[in-house]
């Protein structure tokens, strides 16, 4: 911080250049609101630098839009049903970046965010802003959670999260208990597992859904019913649909589904959640199969909700028609086929285990905000990323306005709600209407 | 929970009141304190391995509670133990626990869903290996090493609502969860 230097003075400051970020830029753009990027990187840094080398994105590239900028459009691609590598993925957002010419500031990393004024002050790397609003792009999956239990594992087994394994060969030869069986938890089990290492996945809550339904990709379908687009305001139960893990999903060039069928069929041995560690014996939960169960019945909720609206649309639209002759209803998913007598106990000092890979979620990084908008659980509080501060934001949370928040092509219409909000915001002074624009 | 649409058009009557069982959960959402509970039991030896619980008072909503009245149960061994039998056996208890919890929970989430039980009845076996206990192998433990419990639901209701009763009731079961996962247990003297 150089007290020499007077601070900067900007509408509004977006924090992080990702793919939410730069969606949110323009946006504002084509509000005529001034505003900066601030990186702590490069563009898409998460992607570059925190994510594991095989790792495709879950939606198929027709899928990918952002405001102004789609696959096949504007940014070059003839393969819409693939999916996206890390490379590619960060060629798509460096892409979006140029063509709306964000200003980006990069390699500027915000060390503290406060309340001035009527709006707020930013302290970076680079020099201190002032700002009437904010926008918290910064990724809502920066920083892994791991659960309070690692802290007793035994020094000599090598712990590793999503955010620093690369491949399988940064770790020792030898077994590997992953926790978590979300998309992270199964792709790594899979991977490492053909790596000829022996997997044990401990499993908890998951979500299971086929790669593929009735001829579409599942994401297709999640697009085409509407539930993608579902608002947060019309679930039951809000926070517990924030909570949602991730689906079991993998992007590969084959579409191959994937569950906990393929990868026991592969050799990978299914435990239940980590429970405990007590004198080094890992103690996993009796509750795999009830979680099992749990995961099938809601996935075939979920493709029976489609034969509904197949059998429903399939009435007025004939492309939906041919869908329905060519692909019948009623496609099952066969039953998590569970261990009888899943282990409960797992000896970490046998030798039998070398390396645990907690992919046990992530959790934004807003260590540097200081003003006071998280909850007792340190989680932002917020109303469909209107945060409950005047002139803040977020963007790219879980389920923050619709179910498709997270995911990149959800981050158009968020943005273009909130930067509405923003801009009337700007417009009507200092006071802020919580709740939805 | 999936609420939103019972609540205009309610038909099924389980007897429980889910309508208080939600302003409670609404209620400690924002005092979580209260939600703190301690569940208490007495035992008293009386001969051999009869002995005498009572179960009267607990903590919880941020003070001292009583049960209506105090419940008592007799717990020992059967014969072929060469104890009395006055009472069912500790681990039965178990189970009787597990029973209760998980259909008031089927019974509770069958209410929230709309779903009208005519008649619910489960039967529960633990299964164990006596080597355990007597200290005859010590690989073997001492306590369940397999529960099964079964179902049998008649309701208004597909197999698969059914089938999604009983496993958000265990899910939301806390004896379910004292079974499956460990507990710290510290036992002391006076």
């Amino acid at each position: 911080m150089n007290r020499a230097t007077p601070d900067r003075r900007v509408t509004t400051v977006v924090i992080g250049a990702g793919h939410n970020g730069l969606a949110m830029s323009r946006c504002l753009s084509e509000a005529g609101i001034d505003h900066i990027l601030l990186e702590r990187g490069d563009v898409a840094n998460t992607w570059r630098h925190e994510r594991w080398d095989s790792l495709r994105l879950l939606t198929p590239n027709w899928l990918n839009r952002l405001p102004g900028y789609a696959y096949g459009r504007e940014h070059a691609g003839d393969d819409p049903d693939g999916f996206m590598s890390m490379e590619e993925t960060i060629s798509f957002i460096t892409g979006y970046a140029r063509a709306t010419q964000a200003p980006v500031m990069t390699r500027t990393s915000v060390i503290s965010v406060e309340p001035a004024g009527d709006g707020y002050r930013v302290v970076t790397s680079q020099g201190t802003w002032r700002c009437r609003s904010l926008v918290l792009a910064n990724g809502a999956f920066s920083i892994p959670k791991v659960p309070k239990v690692s802290l007793a594992v035994p020094s000599h087994i090598r712990t590793i999260t999503p955010k620093t394994y690369k491949r399988p060969d940064q770790l020792a030869e030898g077994g590997v208990l992953v926790v978590g069986a979300s998309a992270s938890g199964i792709q790594l089990a899979r991977e490492i597992h053909q790596s000829g290492r022996p997997v044990i996945l401990a499993t908890g809550e998951h979500v299971r859904l086929p790669r593929t339904y009735r001829g579409r990709d599942i994401l297709w379908w999640m697009d085409a019913t509407g539930r993608s687009d579902e608002h947060i305001d019309k679930v039951d139960d809000p926070v517990r649909a924030r909570r949602v893990p991730s689906p079991q999903l993998i992007g590969t060039p084959d579409r191959s589904n994937m569950d906990l069928n393929t990868l026991t069929d592969t050799g990978v041995e299914l435990a239940g959640r980590v429970c405990t560690i007590r004198d080094g014996v890992c103690q996993t939960s009796g509750d795999l199969r009830n979680l099992c169960k749990m995961a099938d019945l809601k996935g075939s909720r979920l493709l029976r909700s489609i034969d509904d609206w197949v059998a429903e649309q399939a009435l007025t639209r004939s492309e939906i028609a041919a869908i329905a002759d060519a692909f019948p209803a009623g496609e099952t998913l066969p039953p998590t086929r569970v261990p009888d007598k899943p282990r409960l106990t797992l000896n970490l000092n046998s030798g039998e285990i070398r390396t645990i890979v907690w992919a046990t979620g992530y959790r934004p990084d807003y260590s540097w905000l200081k003003v006071p908008v998280l909850d007792h659980k340190g989680q932002l509080r917020h109303d469909g990323g209107v945060v409950r501060a005047p002139g803040m934001y977020a963007m790219g949370h879980n389920f923050m306005r619709r179910r498709k928040s997270s995911f990149i092509h959800g981050a158009e219409d968020d943005a273009r709600d909130l930067s509405q909000h923003l801009a009337a915001y700007l417009a009507g002074g200092q006071r802020q209407a919580v709740g939805w624009p | 929970m999936e609420t939103a649409t019972q609540e205009t058009d309610i038909q099924a009557d389980n007897g429980v009141n889910v309508a208080a069982l939600l302003g409670a959960r609404d209620a400690l959402t924002d005092a979580p304190a209260g939600a703190r509970f301690n569940w208490r039991a007495t035992c008293d030896w009386v001969n051999g391995t009869h002995s005498h619980s009572e179960v009267k008072g607990f903590y919880g909503l941020g003070d001292e509670q009583n049960h209506k009245t105090s419940f008592s149960f007799d717990t020992d061994h059967p014969e072929i133990f060469a104890s009395e039998d006055n009472g069912a056996t500790p681990v039965e208890y178990v189970l009787v626990g597990l029973a209760g919890c998980l259909t008031a929970g089927v019974a509770s989430v069958a209410q929230n869903r709309n779903i009208q039980l005519n008649a619910v009845k489960v039967t529960l076996e633990g299964s164990m290996d006596l080597q355990g206990i007597l200290g005859i192998d010590c690989e073997v433990r001492n306590g369940f090493d397999n529960v099964n419990v079964v179902f049998d639901i008649d309701a208004d209701a597909s197999r698969d609502d059914i089938e999604a009763i009983v496993a958000q009731s265990q899910k939301r079961s806390a004896v379910f969860d004292i079974i499956t996962n460990p507990t710290n247990v510290s036992v002391a003297v006076k």
